[in-house]
């Protein structure tokens, strides 16, 4: 308990780090939107994934090395960043055939 | 239906892959398979927890709630297998030369199963959210055809449980002489890759350096997603893209663990090492 109570202080402390460019990407019918997303590269930015369906899905990308839980009717920030310019693929895994995406860094 | 036995059979397996190596690693210590089972009706009651509060977690601490929460979790995960390592060092010999003998360091050994039990409680927690929040999707969009992705969860979930009792079949087969040296090195790599993982997260949410993003690029040769990646993943923490932190973390459980065992295990436990016999008190660990 004592651990995640330093956790987030730590985290309050480390908040203001986090990049202010903030994109956004949203999941709707278990496809997102846009499919293929341009983003910086180079630098750090915020990701801010928005569920509009009912159900769960789960924000995630081998190659951006991201995994992570959208619970129906939220948005989630996901911290990335800087990037290298190229192409980065990512998906829904509860819906594997339908959501799927790219994302390019320019 | 393929979608769901493929997310759930991972995700079981996952799961499995750390109890059949709890399981092997306490063979012969009493009551194990109560302690070992409370900790998966743990686990599965705190997956649907944590999947029913999923929303709140997300929106936690400034939205890298869940990220905090999996680094907690990994954490006491990590304390609680290197806690075991040491009380193998300790015990280990003398359940070995000693194994029928009832009774065999028995209140530590129940010291020892409850940290082993929290650890099945944790990997079941950790995995079983997800397969919770995936059926929970079917369950709320019928048009999807609930029935063939349940049959598809529940043929996933057999896979899983058949393979992982495989792995645990396979390590008990080992002569009980060397079985609590492999079951030590399985546990210290597994310790080392949860706290790898951990130290990657915090470095995801920015909390630590990631000491470079990337120090490799394994995955054209084994893929983190395939599944042998993905058991190689759970059982000693393989990562293709691993960060610099990730790795650091990685080693200095792992150094620690070993040597804190080789410390602590050394013969000069004068009774226990003659008890053990004729047999080199190297061997026994």
């Amino acid at each position: 308990m004592r651990f995640i109570l330093a956790l987030s202080a730590a985290l309050l402390v480390s908040g203001s780090a986090f990049a202010d460019d903030v994109i956004h990407l949203s999941i709707k019918d278990h496809k997102y939107e846009p499919a293929r997303l341009e983003v910086p590269a180079g630098v750090k930015f915020k990701l801010l994934v928005k569920n509009e369906d009912p159900t769960p899905e789960e924000f995630e990308s081998f190659e951006l090395k991201r995994e992570k839980v959208v619970p129906p009717g939220q948005e989630i920030p996901v911290f990335l960043g800087p990037l290298d310019p190229g192409e980065y693929k990512f998906f829904g895994d509860f819906h594997q055939d339908t959501a799927q995406g790219v994302m390019v860094a320019k | 239906m393929l979608a769901s036995l493929l997310i759930v059979f991972r995700e079981i397996l996952e799961a499995g892959l750390i109890v059949g190596i709890v399981l092997a690693a306490t063979e012969g210590v009493r009551r194990r398979g109560l302690w070992v089972a409370g900790g998966v009706a743990g686990g599965v009651l705190g997956a649907a927890l944590v999947a029913g509060f999923a929303g709140a977690l997300s929106n936690a601490l400034e939205g890298v709630g869940q990220e905090a929460f999996t680094v907690g979790i990994l954490s006491l995960a990590v304390l609680m297998l290197g806690w075991h390592t040491i009380w193998m060092a300790r015990h280990g010999r003398e359940m070995a030369a000693e194994m029928s003998a009832a009774g065999a360091a028995v209140k530590g050994g129940r010291k020892s199963l409850l940290a082993m039990a929290i650890v099945v409680a944790i990997a079941v927690l950790r995995e079983g959210s997800e397969v919770v929040l995936f059926l929970y999707g079917i369950a709320v969009s019928t048009q999807e055809g609930p029935l063939p992705l349940l049959a598809g969860g529940v043929i996933g979930l057999l896979l899983g449980s058949l393979l992982s009792y495989l792995l645990y079949r396979g390590l008990v087969i080992i002569p009980m002489r060397h079985l609590f040296s492999v079951t030590n090195t399985l546990v210290a790599l597994l310790a080392a890759g949860m706290a790898g993982q951990a130290a990657d997260l915090l470095a995801r949410i920015e909390v630590i350096p990631t000491w470079g993003d990337q120090l490799w690029d394994s995955s054209a040769f084994l893929s983190e997603g395939s599944l042998v990646g993905r058991a190689l993943h759970a059982l000693i923490g393989y990562s293709d893209r691993p960060s610099g932190v990730q790795v650091a973390a990685y080693l200095v459980t792992l150094v620690l663990l070993i040597s804190l065992s080789r410390y602590i295990g050394r013969p000069n436990a004068t009774q226990r090492g003659r008890k053990a016999g004729g047999q080199p008190a190297t061997q026994a660990r």
